[in-house]
């Protein structure tokens, strides 16, 4: 019995090890913001960011291909359906931002905008 | 007159009208040499003409918030017909419909807009897509039914180049595109006179709104060396004028609704500007381009004259002439 918790001693360690590993790694990660495109909006159509707060935007689209687009806080993706695009953020200034969809969706497109507001 | 010596003469800046300013040439009788010697490198000899741009026709827009659809594009083509001083082309910079999920529907706003333009008595009619007309199938329609996206062509020692922002769904010219505006530049001195035809502002005029295009600086770049180059785009559905470097951009007023002044508006309240039963025509209207002949002391240039077109035309209590007039054209 000793001789086998001997020999599994070893791997409980580094079990535990990983354990907090992953649990360190899993407080620091940035926040996930879903945002789902839609023709013509985003939903939600309005988020919150903290200025140097890294946030993940989490990207799907319900219908077509949809972009989304702010070049102040140099956020450029693609959207594409049956795909997640993740857009890493670290806002560096406060403000109202308005980002748009950049990649033509139809007729509503040039009003299709998601209000991001970076506060301190 | 090689080149090599042409540059010497001139060292830097002239524009279309600098060609007759550059002139020193004229006292020692060297002008005629020295236009043949643009007309060689550009294709044709320099010489004043004027031409009319048109543009965001929308053909196929059901407002609100513009109820009379195809109206003010009908009676701009009736106002350039009556143009004393016939315009040598008419460019119409994009959005000549409105977009139509459905490509029938799409077809027949395109053949609309044909059958419109077509009474526009002009030799040539020049046209560059807008995101309405080429934004969702990559520009295969507009290709169908009016030809290739970007283009170039000369006119009168002018060369002009329709540039393609919007096809590729993005505002975006794109590698290809770039690569191509540097290959069709490439046989032109950097004095060539150029207009560059194209949908969306080449600059940051507006991200907010879309009013820009994403590699408008790659462009730009590709035409810094130019010394006498005019864009002319739509897009923005009002008058804009901005200058950078050696050139000049120059965005027309729709044919079928305005959008507001973007610094007196908030960033998210893009809207068109509300329409006016008194005033159906307020905030629409045509350019105007003349090359005006310079002269030794001043050189030639291009005058833009925007008209708006009035509810004293729409009645047609005035007529067109008077109209014109009013319009300093």
């Amino acid at each position: 019995m000793n001789s086998l918790f001997k020999k599994i001693l070893p791997l409980l360690a580094l079990a535990l090890l990983a354990s907090a590993s992953f649990a360190r790694h899993d407080d620091a990660s940035p926040k996930v913001i879903e945002l789902k495109a839609k023709r013509f909006a985003f939903v939600p159509g309005e988020i919150t960011l903290k200025k140097g707060e890294p946030v993940v935007l989490r990207l799907t689209t319900e219908d077509v291909t949809h972009g989304l687009y702010l070049k102040p806080l140099k956020i450029d993706a693609t959207i594409e359906p049956g795909k997640t695009s993740d857009v890493n953020v670290t806002p560096q200034q406060t403000g109202k931002f308005v980002a748009i969809c950049d990649h033509f969706c139809g007729a509503g497109h040039g009003n299709m905008h998601l209000v991001v507001n970076v506060v301190e | 007159m090689n080149r090599r010596k042409f540059l010497k003469i001139t060292g830097t800046s002239f524009g279309i009208g600098a060609l007759y300013q550059v002139l020193p040439v004229a006292a020692n009788g060297q002008s005629h040499e020295f236009l043949n010697f643009l007309g060689k490198e550009n294709g044709e000899r320099p010489t004043p003409f004027s031409f009319v741009q048109l543009s965001d026709t929308h053909v196929g827009f059901n407002g609100p918030p513009d109820p009379l659809g195809t109206k003010a594009f009908e009676h701009a083509v009736d106002m350039v017909n009556g143009m004393a001083n016939k315009p040598d082309l008419i460019i119409v910079t994009g959005d000549l419909v409105h977009d139509s999920e459905k490509p029938d529907e799409q077809a027949a706003r395109m053949k609309l807009f044909r059958e419109i333009s077509s009474r526009l008595k002009t030799p040539m009619l020049k046209l560059v897509p807008g995101e309405h007309d080429a934004g969702l199938d990559g520009g295969q329609m507009f290709r169908e039914n009016f030809g290739e996206t970007s283009y170039s062509f000369d006119h009168r020692g002018v060369h002009f180049i329709a540039l393609d922002n919007v096809s590729r769904a993005k505002p975006e010219v794109g590698p290809e595109g770039i690569a191509w505006l540097k290959k069709d530049l490439a046989r032109f001195p950097k004095t060539a006179p150029i207009v560059v035809m194209t949908h969306r502002p080449l600059f940051d005029l507006k991200p907010e709104w879309e009013w820009f295009t994403s590699d408008g600086d790659d462009v730009m770049n590709v035409l810094a060396p130019y010394e006498n180059v005019t864009v002319l785009y739509g897009h923005i559905h009002r008058d804009h004028e901005h200058e950078e470097g050696h050139v000049k951009h120059y965005a027309a007023r729709s044919l079928i609704f305005g959008f507001p002044d973007p610094e007196k508006t908030p960033v998210d309240q893009k809207k068109p500007v509300a329409f006016d039963k008194e005033n159906p025509f307020k905030n629409l209207g045509i350019r105007v381009v003349n090359e005006i002949p310079g002269k030794r002391s001043q050189p030639t240039s291009l005058e833009i004259n925007d008209v708006e077109l009035s509810l004293r035309e729409y009645n047609g209590v005035v007529g067109i002439q008077q109209l014109l007039k009013d319009g300093d054209m």
